[in-house]
């Protein structure tokens, strides 16, 4: 890690992040950082401490030991909720709250911080149209949606406040094939649109490569392995590292 | 302390300068004393007291915590109860002025004895009796052959049966346990020939029974007097010297009869009191419908405060236990120990800090609604899936927000169960406030049971099941009203 880094341009930074669940490692020693503007991937098996990397960048979980900083600034409790507020969180099924419209889902923060009626459904039809979302779907329940539209208004309620990062936790992980692909074609397509700082979450090589040049593989709590693909691929810093990769079927043309 | 409010309020208001509050009569549950409580009102009236008439309040402690407390003036009692139950120190076969000088100290009052003693006494049908020659207790020990059938109430007392046959040495060896109402069947069908019964049962002039002497003085006396708080003696003189008058004008059986005008030809205890002081009775005017709607209103009072009183605790309760779950629990468990308390025993332990009426019988209710409410509201936010619970607090808004906007309208449906199954069980429940002088539907089922007549019963009983229904009804469309759509949608996949 070199010295000189400019820490404004830091968008999040681990350094030497621990975090146990009892006798379960969650995260075991991390330093990361994430460039202001960048797209990474975080990968790895289930259980490797992705999930609870992204929950301790929100501020949902504290280290053991070690710092987590934000903007450059240390996260503390006193101004979590607005650093909550900066930054869109999307889980995999989308976490819309079924006893609100897709609408209501959208207008519960701005509303609590007092935004007009007008000014919300502006927002929301500027965010339909960004993911493709057809506007009269805003009006029903998330019980009434397609797996695709609910993660697109999960998508869109962590975008109406305009934040500075986006955290995609596994976003994709509960829909079918196809309706995966379409996905995966738009939101690269948003952050690139967007520009934001991004950290998606995959357990999908091909996936984390799509979205990001920049892919952080971990096991166990720990950061095996942090680079492009291809540098997993030539140059891994342990078995595991091509074991995880090359455990990704690819189709073949059957044999003659 | 609300009704004093009231009341006092009330005088304001009225225009008369001195203010009348009626004195307040008590009596038990059961026909003897109600009838005594009537005589008493009646009494007051001819005196131009104004009085009222708590019917049937409860048993014997109940009526004196409420006469220490205030909450009723005076009520007929016995001065066997006197010796035996209430009053310590004092010898069981102490005379009224004895009693009157252990009373005097609480602040209770005591008029001499009405005229009756109502105590155990042995009954045989007059005309065996006078064929064998039996008069007196003691005349049994010349018939070993006689049956016998006592209540097995008197069979294990030991002033009952066993000091019985030791003091008059008493041989006979068929002796049955029976219930006292079969009792007076078997006698009057030969199956036995001597019972236990009181001095004053109804049914002795109806069966033509003949109460035997107890010519050696072995039943405690059971002289029947009024209790009387002594602060009337200043402030309503003429009610005391009309209860006063009222001493040796009852002999037994006067009492047996207006008992059996009661009990056996159905007639009202208000109209038999009049008949016996010889004044008009007065029609409380009041139809079934009437009735009925001041049942009603006095049903809704009890269920409507105690239930809304516990809503605003119990959420906020419920809330905090699924906070903090160690304390959750413990909230939890107290709540479930109060639910154990049996109904009767719970309305009972509110007198001693409440008194008797209304408000002892909403804090009752209030008490027993509140493990419903505080447990569906606790399940209902602690099944909210952990990802949503996180996802509000992911979007950056505070607590409070999150609870009022996401959990609470997600836990919705479990919390009016909770309230609905509170409501309907308070419904039910509430019928008892009656036996502590809080009104409603139980008190036609008080008295109906009293009197064995089952049309009053009914009279409480329908209105109070019509009224779980409609409630359990009403809170049906509550619930489908106030469960966010999307909620109902989600139940439905």
């Amino acid at each position: 890690m070199p010295a000189v880094s400019n820490a404004s341009s830091e968008a999040f930074e681990l350094s030497r992040v621990s975090k146990h669940y009892g006798a379960v490692v969650g995260l075991d020693d991390v330093s990361l950082s994430f460039h202001a503007g960048t797209t990474t991937s975080l990968i790895g098996s289930s259980g490797s401490g992705k999930s609870t990397l992204l929950r301790l960048l929100l501020g949902l979980e504290w280290p053991d030991q070690g710092q987590v900083k934000v903007d450059g600034r240390a996260l503390e409790k006193d101004h979590v909720l607005e650093l909550r507020r900066r930054v869109g969180y999307v889980i995999q099924d989308g976490g819309l709250f079924p006893h609100l419209t897709a609408l209501g889902n959208l207008a519960l923060l701005p509303s609590h911080l007092g935004w007009s009626r007008e000014r919300i459904h502006q927002r929301a039809e500027e965010l339909a149209a960004l993911t493709h979302l057809s506007s009269g779907v805003l009006a029903r329940y998330p019980a009434e949606l397609s797996g695709g539209q609910r993660q697109r208004v999960a998508l869109m309620r962590g975008l109406m406040l305009n934040p500075d990062a986006l955290l995609l936790d596994e976003p994709l992980g509960a829909l079918d094939p196809l309706v995966r692909h379409e996905l995966q074609d738009e939101l690269k397509h948003i952050f690139e649109q967007l520009g934001k700082t991004v950290i998606v979450v995959t357990h999908d090589i091909a996936e984390a490569a799509w979205f990001a040049e920049r892919i952080v593989l971990m096991r166990c709590g720990k950061v095996v392995q942090d680079g492009r693909l291809e540098d997993l691929r030539q140059r891994p810093t342990e078995p595991f590292v091509t074991h995880f990769v090359e455990a990704q079927r690819t189709l073949r043309e059957p044999m003659a | 302390m609300k009704c004093w409010f009231i009341a006092a309020l009330a005088c304001l208001l009225s225009s008369m300068a001195v203010c009348a509050t009626p004195v307040r009569i008590g009596s038990k549950q059961f026909t003897e004393s109600v009838i005594l409580g009537e005589v008493a009102r009646l009494a007051a009236r001819q005196a131009d007291v104004p009085a009222q008439h708590q019917r049937e309040l409860g048993g014997t402690s109940i009526l004196w915590s409420a006469l220490q407390h205030g909450d009723i003036d005076a009520y007929p009692e016995y001065t066997g109860t006197l010796t035996h139950e209430l009053l310590k120190n004092v010898a069981a076969d102490a005379d009224i002025p004895t009693l009157r000088a252990a009373l005097k100290p609480l602040g209770v009052g005591i008029t001499d004895s009405l005229g009756f003693n109502d105590t155990y006494a042995i009954g045989m049908r007059e005309d065996r009796a006078a064929q064998l020659g039996i008069r007196r207790i003691s005349d049994l020990t010349a018939h070993p052959e006689l049956r016998f059938g006592f209540s097995n109430e008197f069979m294990d007392r030991t002033d009952g049966w066993p000091g019985l046959r030791q003091r008059y040495g008493l041989a006979q060896t068929q002796v049955r346990g029976l219930d006292h109402i079969l009792s007076y069947r078997a006698l009057s069908t030969n199956a036995v020939d001597a019972i236990d019964l009181y001095s004053t049962d109804a049914e002795i002039p109806y069966y033509h029974l003949r109460a035997l002497d107890d010519d050696k003085h072995y039943f405690p006396h059971y002289e029947a007097v009024y209790l009387y708080r002594l602060s009337l003696e200043q402030s309503s003189p003429a009610f005391v010297q009309a209860l006063r008058n009222l001493s040796g004008r009852i002999d037994e059986n006067a009492m047996r009869r207006m008992n059996a005008m009661v009990k056996l030809q159905g007639k009202k205890e208000t109209e038999v009191a009049a008949g016996f002081l010889g004044v008009q009775p007065d029609t409380d005017g009041a139809g079934l419908l009437s009735r009925l709607l001041k049942r009603t209103i006095e049903h809704l009072k009890l269920v409507l405060i105690s239930l809304g009183a516990a809503v605003l605790l119990a959420v906020p309760l419920g809330v905090f236990s699924a906070s903090s779950r160690r304390l959750g629990q413990a909230i939890m468990a107290a709540s479930g120990v109060l639910q154990t308390i049996p109904s009767l025993a719970m309305f009972v332990f509110m007198i001693p800090f409440f008194g008797i009426g209304t408000w002892p019988a909403i804090v009752a209710l209030f008490l027993y609604s509140l493990l419903p409410i505080v447990r569906n509201t606790y399940t209902g936010l602690v099944g909210i899936p952990p990802d949503l619970r996180e996802s509000a607090a992911a979007l950056g808004l505070p607590p409070g927000v999150r609870l009022r906007r996401v959990e609470l309208p997600m836990a919705m449906r479990s919390i009016l169960a909770g309230v609905k199954t509170a409501a309907v069980i308070n419904v039910g429940t509430a019928t008892l406030g009656a036996l502590i002088g809080a009104g409603g539907y139980g008190q036609p089922i008080v008295t109906g049971i009293r009197l064995d007549d089952t049309g009053l019963i009914l009279e409480g009983a329908i209105p109070a099941a019509l009224m779980a229904l409609i409630v359990q009804g009403l809170f049906e469309g509550i619930e489908r009203w106030l469960t966010p759509r999307g909620m109902r949608l989600e139940a439905r996949q």
